[in-house]
């Protein structure tokens, strides 16, 4: 599904990610550590073509990143549901049409169904806000709507950068067993996250690899985790 | 999406899609206002293009068909030359007809100038022999130099000193106006240009989340350009109406036939007018396409 083949990101002369070697299988699930500054964010913006490597290779569902077009990246794109920390919505416009807006400007705009999108606005526990406006929201319920968006296109792939970095314990359980569930109908999960203690309580859920980023390359976690 | 795409998606609309990029308000009165007042100049150019064609025609006509002899000479002689005049103009090739002009005929010339009473008896007024040339036109030189044998005090105006810098000029007045026309669709695209970065910019963060949900440029681009060529259709509109009522309640032409009171359209150059609004909507289809596909490349 995705692959990387020694790939180095840098934003500046001295690379922030270098060496980057691994594969994400289809159905896996990853969780992605280390400290703040450490790269998480890019090797995710890696993965779904934001950025591009800048030495080595990144392919994504077989395709080379660097050989893709503009339009090629969008399409790439509709197959990776991306939830954000900050979770980028258009705050002029209701949280279900924020969460349809992935149908909306994809070729499948017409398949926007008020049924099946009410069913995914009820599975993420937002039907009672699905008028509300982004800024009207709660923590908890943008990181759940946010999720929403990243599924509504039923993608093989989910990259959540931390998702449960604004929200309570509670929440952050509630989102992690959304993620499980979606790992279990075959979707490839990655999170990006410094909370340890969601990994664990997500090991005894699920068969989970952790990943750790720590002086710019990408390595295996320890036992601990 | 290609531009026949983008045409079609423009035609039936997207409500959807209209909707992702908020109405910013800024711009699209800026856009209206500029279409709105740059239809109303190109009404007025055009009709200055049309106005002074039709000046340039008559005066091009006036000068391949028509000249005039005057014949200056003692009361006595006068009729004795004239006739000389018009025998001699009988058996001139490349003249389809010839008369003297009569007592009554150029009172009337006269009158706007020295009004109906003048007395033209009491005055040494020159007579005047109209001719009326075929297409293929006489030989003025040689007829100068029979007209100076036959008839001394005729001298021949073939209207060429005055009439043809006048018609050359008129001509220069239409390609003028249609210069006016082009240089308006010029600064219409400059002025939908920069109203359509300036919404691009306003909206970068929409754009960016846009491109992250899988939008694809020319999706993204169709949004835009589709809300700008309304605009520009809508102000361009308003605007026509304006400059054709304005046309409209301009002084007639009949009163004293000069340019500036003849600046008016006649009969079905009426219509001309009604192709600026599309014209400016195509203007800033292309204008706001360009315009957007330079930006998002910009975007990842």
């Amino acid at each position: 599904m995705i692959e990387m083949q020694d790939a180095a990101y840098g934003y500046g002369a001295e690379p922030l990610l270098s060496g980057l070697s691994m594969h994400l299988p289809p159905g896996s699930f990853h969780f992605l550590t280390g400290p703040s500054g450490a790269g998480k964010t890019t090797f995710l913006k890696l993965c779904y073509a934001e950025l591009l490597p800048t030495c080595g290779s990144v392919s994504l569902f077989g395709h080379t990143a660097t050989g893709l077009s503009r339009d090629g990246i969008a399409d790439l794109r509709q197959r990776i549901g991306v939830v954000h920390q900050d979770c980028r919505f258009l705050d002029h416009l209701p949280l279900h049409e924020n969460i349809a807006l992935p149908l909306t400007v994809s070729a499948k705009g017409g398949l926007v169904q008020d049924a099946n999108l009410a069913e995914l606005v009820g599975w993420v526990g937002l039907s009672a806000r699905a008028n509300a406006l982004p800024p009207e929201l709660s923590g908890g319920e943008r990181q759940r709507a946010a999720l929403a968006r990243a599924i509504i296109m039923d993608p093989d792939l989910i990259l959540a950068d931390e998702p449960t970095g604004n929200v309570d314990w509670e929440m952050s359980l509630r989102l992690l067993n959304l993620l499980v569930e979606l790992n279990r109908l075959g979707k490839t999960v990655v999170i990006a996250t410094h909370d340890l203690a969601l990994i664990r309580a997500a090991k005894q859920k699920v068969q989970a690899r952790v990943l750790r980023i720590q002086g710019g390359q990408i390595m295996a976690a320890g036992a601990d985790l | 999406m290609s531009i026949r795409g983008n045409l079609l998606a423009l035609v039936r609309g997207d409500g959807q899609a209209d909707r992702v990029v908020p109405r910013s308000g800024q711009s699209a009165r800026l856009t209206l206002a500029t279409a709105a007042a740059m239809a109303f100049l190109a009404v007025f150019a055009m009709a200055l293009s049309t106005a002074s064609g039709r000046l340039a025609d008559r005066w091009s006509d006036a000068l391949a068909q028509s000249s005039t002899i005057r014949i200056s000479a003692p009361a006595a002689e006068v009729e004795a030359q004239t006739w000389a005049v018009l025998t001699l103009l009988e058996q001139t090739p490349g003249v389809q007809s010839a008369r003297a002009l009569s007592d009554e005929d150029q009172q009337a010339l006269l009158a706007p100038w020295f009004g109906p009473d003048l007395p033209l008896d009491d005055l040494p007024i020159p007579r005047l022999v109209e001719i009326v040339e075929t297409p293929e036109g006489y030989d003025s030189d040689g007829l100068r130099q029979r007209l100076a044998a036959e008839a001394p005090g005729a001298v021949l105006d073939d209207h060429d000193r005055w009439r043809r810098p006048l018609a050359e000029a008129a001509g220069r007045l239409r390609l003028l106006g249609g210069l006016a026309l082009v240089l308006i669709l010029g600064a219409t695209a400059a002025m939908v240009t920069l109203a359509a970065q300036s919404a691009l910019s306003a909206n970068e963060q929409v754009v960016r989340v846009m491109r992250l949900v899988g939008a694809r440029d020319s999706y993204i681009a169709s949004a835009f350009v589709r809300r700008f060529t309304i605009r520009a259709l809508t102000g361009a509109g308003v605007g026509t109406l304006l400059g054709l009522l304005a046309v409209a309640m301009l002084p007639s032409a009949r009163d004293t036939a000069a340019l500036l009171t003849g600046l008016s359209f006649s009969g079905a150059s009426w219509l001309w007018p009604l192709i600026i609004p599309p014209l400016a909507a195509a203007t800033a289809f292309v204008a706001t396409r360009v315009a957007a596909f330079r930006t998002l490349k910009g975007l990842k």
